[in-house]
């Protein structure tokens, strides 16, 4: 995480100007179950990636090309919805 | 120009030549004639502002809010219940640094209902970040809130501008306005330290802060008002020299001798030069210290002004209920603890509910002050 | 209307990183909203789950400008922005058009901002309201809220011994909105993806008030795994608990039919917070009642497509 500001670097009213700050916040430590994506049984519906709430299903070239695990909480919702068993929920290794 | 105007009229016709960007209120005894007014003008195309008849003081605060993180010139008037009821927009306002300018025709606070003057209303949101003026004469609210505009886009803080309910909002006096073309060279345009309609640069405004953040932003809001006593000064000298009158931020009225003096705020800065003119006529040495700036507290002024008098007498009107004195008081005497050699202060609250602080009234409390000792901690002037 | 590829294809305005349970429906609904809709987009948002997990100093996920100021303020708030935005207009400082979304839960909308989203539609500013439903006060712990349905388990309408949940219906914030003539109002859960696209284009396109009711289902909330949040959100049009329908020119018009009307039950048992109907002694009598709320109120909405279509 980004060094802590003093009262004197903060910007003068409560606003954020950074809004890729975010990014340091990575949620994929959270998880406790990881969706593990068969690329063989895909075809790309993007049901997985519209229903993601952290737009972590990643894709490439129009095509869904895995998870991003940095950020997924591993809700399994993308693996309830994939119409071709194409994501299934595994033990989160640590 | 020279005009005839209440309070009220003052005002607006004042907001008439700030001709701000948006103005969102709502009516309430005894400001709403400046918003009937302030409409008038909208709807004969006499300003360019646009006007926002929200339903209610709170959604007033939150709409001025919204447009002001848009960089716009906005206003708003209120009174009493309405003011209390926009007390945590007030806050947010103010940590946001968003330089809102507010008319209140000060107001009491319910319970009981009552629509008369008295300084509860704003002093009840005293520690909201807002500057904080009282004004003693109709004129001076007018110049008030021309300067208060201009203060507050410098110092990045919303300000309150008071005009005793009543007593000054529906007084008709004769006023000196000026031309609006001198008004708006006078103020320039804002230049606001965010745009939230500038929407190639996202910004978030508004977000929540956990134990690691929060005490610095208000460190730094803190800060804010610190700054803003030399920039009142400033801007004050300003319109001294482009209009040719002014008001310091703290004024003596036959102080020069006196060995005991009152603290006053608002219209009864009146009704006390006046008792002090008979007093001196009499020989008795008194003066009157007006305080035209309640927030921020001016406490090196006050130091430096009240230090060297035996006694000062604060006149409150507004009480903090079982407060160690009225809140004009609690503040002075914080102020004036660590002097070496400090005056005696007394405490007076008048006027509540707009309960008529006559002359006379006035007398009793300098002669009072002067004899420098009373049995009890409050006297509440005129109360049977 | 955009294909799921089409989406695909644009900018993601709500990044990941967010503090979001889970499974968060609210969360879901929020990026799909900022997908769907034209740009460019101010936001507007009261204190709730999505100003908590959206923007703690120094993270915001929002990539839009985006103003919070307080818990019942977000349709007043969008009037002051709105009206910021019609002063430059006017001036000839900005020409171009941008939208103005505010977002609300259920809190911030059927309860304490109200009187601040009657106002501010009663006024006509152009604006999107979204309500976010996921049928409490979630954020701070999940109280009831006018958006509880009967029967349900919150804090502070607890599943005792002697009262099992909530006592009275939830509010029907969609006819409230339409008897203050929005100019679009629609209702749709975070299942229907392309539908609230489609609704989110329409809303927007309007000059006028337009509102959405969005039901998200809650993990935490409404005691569900986190992975059924889509699925049940599926289930509650399935069930009629949710109607997915919009009003427009003054239509009904009811967007999706359920092959297959799935009973009340079956909703129910897939959430923690209808549990204790299914043991408490008056259990049966108030899951009967819902049903027959629902009935009712499927029924009549039909009546009113047809009735207000009739010449």
């Amino acid at each position: 995480m980004a060094k802590l500001k003093s009262w004197r670097e903060l910007p003068c009213g409560a606003i954020i100007e950074d809004l890729q700050a975010v990014r340091e916040n990575k949620t994929g430590s959270w998880r406790s179950r990881r969706p593990v994506w068969d690329e063989k049984k895909c075809r790309p519906c993007y049901l997985c990636w519209v229903y993601c709430p952290d737009s972590a299903i990643v894709l490439k070239d129009g095509k869904v090309a895995g998870i991003d695990y940095d950020y997924c909480k591993g809700c399994g919702i993308c693996a309830s919805v994939c119409p071709r068993q194409a994501i299934t929920m595994e033990k989160e290794k640590k | 120009m020279i005009l005839a105007k209440t309070g009220n009229e003052a005002l607006a016709w004042a907001m008439r030549q700030i001709n701000p960007d948006v103005v969102a209120a709502y009516p309430i005894t005894p400001s709403t004639e400046i918003v009937q007014l302030f409409s008038t003008y909208v709807n004969d195309g006499l300003v360019d502002s646009e006007f926002v008849a929200v339903e209610s003081e709170h959604s007033a605060m939150a709409a001025c809010i919204g447009a002001a993180a848009c960089g716009c010139r906005v206003m708003t008037a209120t009174a009493s219940q309405g003011l209390a009821l926009m007390h945590e927009m007030l806050f947010i306002a103010g940590g946001l640094r968003l330089p809102i300018v507010m008319c209140v025709a000060s107001r009491s606070l319910s319970a009981p209902l009552n629509i008369h003057g008295d300084h509860s209303d704003s002093l009840a949101s005293r520690d909201s970040g807002w500057l904080q003026f009282f004004c003693e004469t109709v004129e001076e609210g007018y110049d008030t809130l021309l300067q208060a505009v201009k203060i507050a886009e410098r110092a990045y803080l919303p300000a309150l501008v008071a005009i005793d309910g009543f007593i000054l909002s529906h007084c008709l006096e004769r006023i000196e306005t000026f031309d609006d073309q001198d008004v708006r060279e006078f103020l320039g345009r804002p230049k606001p330290n965010y745009n939230l309609l500038d929407y190639r640069h996202p910004i978030l405004v508004g977000p929540a802060t956990l134990q690691d953040y929060y005490f610095e932003f208000k460190r730094s809001q803190i800060e804010g008002m610190n700054n803003a006593l030399p920039i009142i000064e400033a801007v004050q000298q300003e319109f001294r020299e482009r209009f040719g009158r002014g008001y310091p931020v703290i004024e003596e009225y036959r102080c020069d001798d006196a060995s005991a003096v009152v603290l006053v705020m608002g219209s009864a800065c009146g009704t006390v030069r006046y008792a002090v003119d008979q007093l001196r006529q009499a020989g008795k040495k008194v003066g009157m210290v007006k305080l035209r700036v309640f927030r921020p507290l001016v406490h090196s002024l006050l130091k430096e002004r009240l230090g060297r008098f035996q006694t000062v007498g604060v006149l409150d009107r507004a009480d903090a209920v079982n407060s160690y004195g009225g809140p004009l008081f609690t503040e002075v005497t914080s102020v004036l603890y660590d002097l070496p050699q400090r005056p005696k202060v007394l405490s007076y609250v008048y006027g509540l509910g707009g309960k008529e602080f006559a002359p006379e009234d006035a007398v009793k409390v300098l002669e009072e002050v002067l004899a420098g000792k009373k049995a009890e901690l409050v006297t509440y002037v005129g109360v049977r | 209307m955009a294909s799921i590829k089409e989406l695909t294809q644009r900018a993601e305005l709500f990044s990941k990183g967010h503090r979001a349970c889970a499974g968060c429906g609210e969360a879901l609904a929020v990026r799909q909203i900022l997908l769907a809709a034209p740009q460019p987009v101010i936001a507007i948002m009261p204190t709730g789950c999505t100003e908590i997990f959206s923007s703690i100093y120094p993270h915001s996920a929002w990539q839009v400008p985006t103003i919070h100021t307080a818990f019942e303020t977000a349709a007043a708030t969008a009037s002051g922005v709105e009206t910021a935005y019609r002063f430059y207009k006017k001036l000839g400082r900005m020409k171009e058009t941008v939208y103005f979304i505010a977002f609300g839960g259920d809190g911030g909308t059927y309860d304490i901002g109200l009187q601040a989203l009657s106002g501010a539609v009663e006024r006509r500013h152009r604006f999107l309201y979204v309500c976010t439903d996921n049928e409490g006060y979630m954020n701070t712990g999940i109280q009831r809220s006018s958006a509880t349905p009967l029967g349900a388990h919150t804090t502070t309408s607890p599943a005792g011994t002697k009262i099992p949940g909530k006592t009275v219906h939830r509010k029907n914030i969609m006819e409230i909105m339409i008897a203050h003539e929005v100019l679009y109002a629609g209702q749709t859960t975070v299942y229907f993806w392309k539908d609230l696209a489609e609704k989110v284009a329409k809303a927007l396109a309007k000059d006028g008030p337009s509102f959405l009711n969005v039901l998200v289902p809650c993990p935490l909330g409404w005691g569900h795994p986190g992975a059924e949040t889509v699925n049940i959100a599926k289930l509650a049009a399935d069930t009629c608990f949710w109607p997915i329908y919009e009003f427009e020119d003054g239509r009904y018009k009811i967007n999706y039919e359920p092959k297959e009307k799935k009973p009340i039950e079956e909703f129910l048992r897939t959430q923690q917070r209808f549990r204790h109907l299914f043991e408490h002694p008056d259990g049966k009598e108030v899951i009967a009642e819902l049903q027959r709320y629902i009935d009712e109120q499927w029924t009549l909405l039909h009546k009113k497509q047809v009735a207000l279509c009739t010449p």
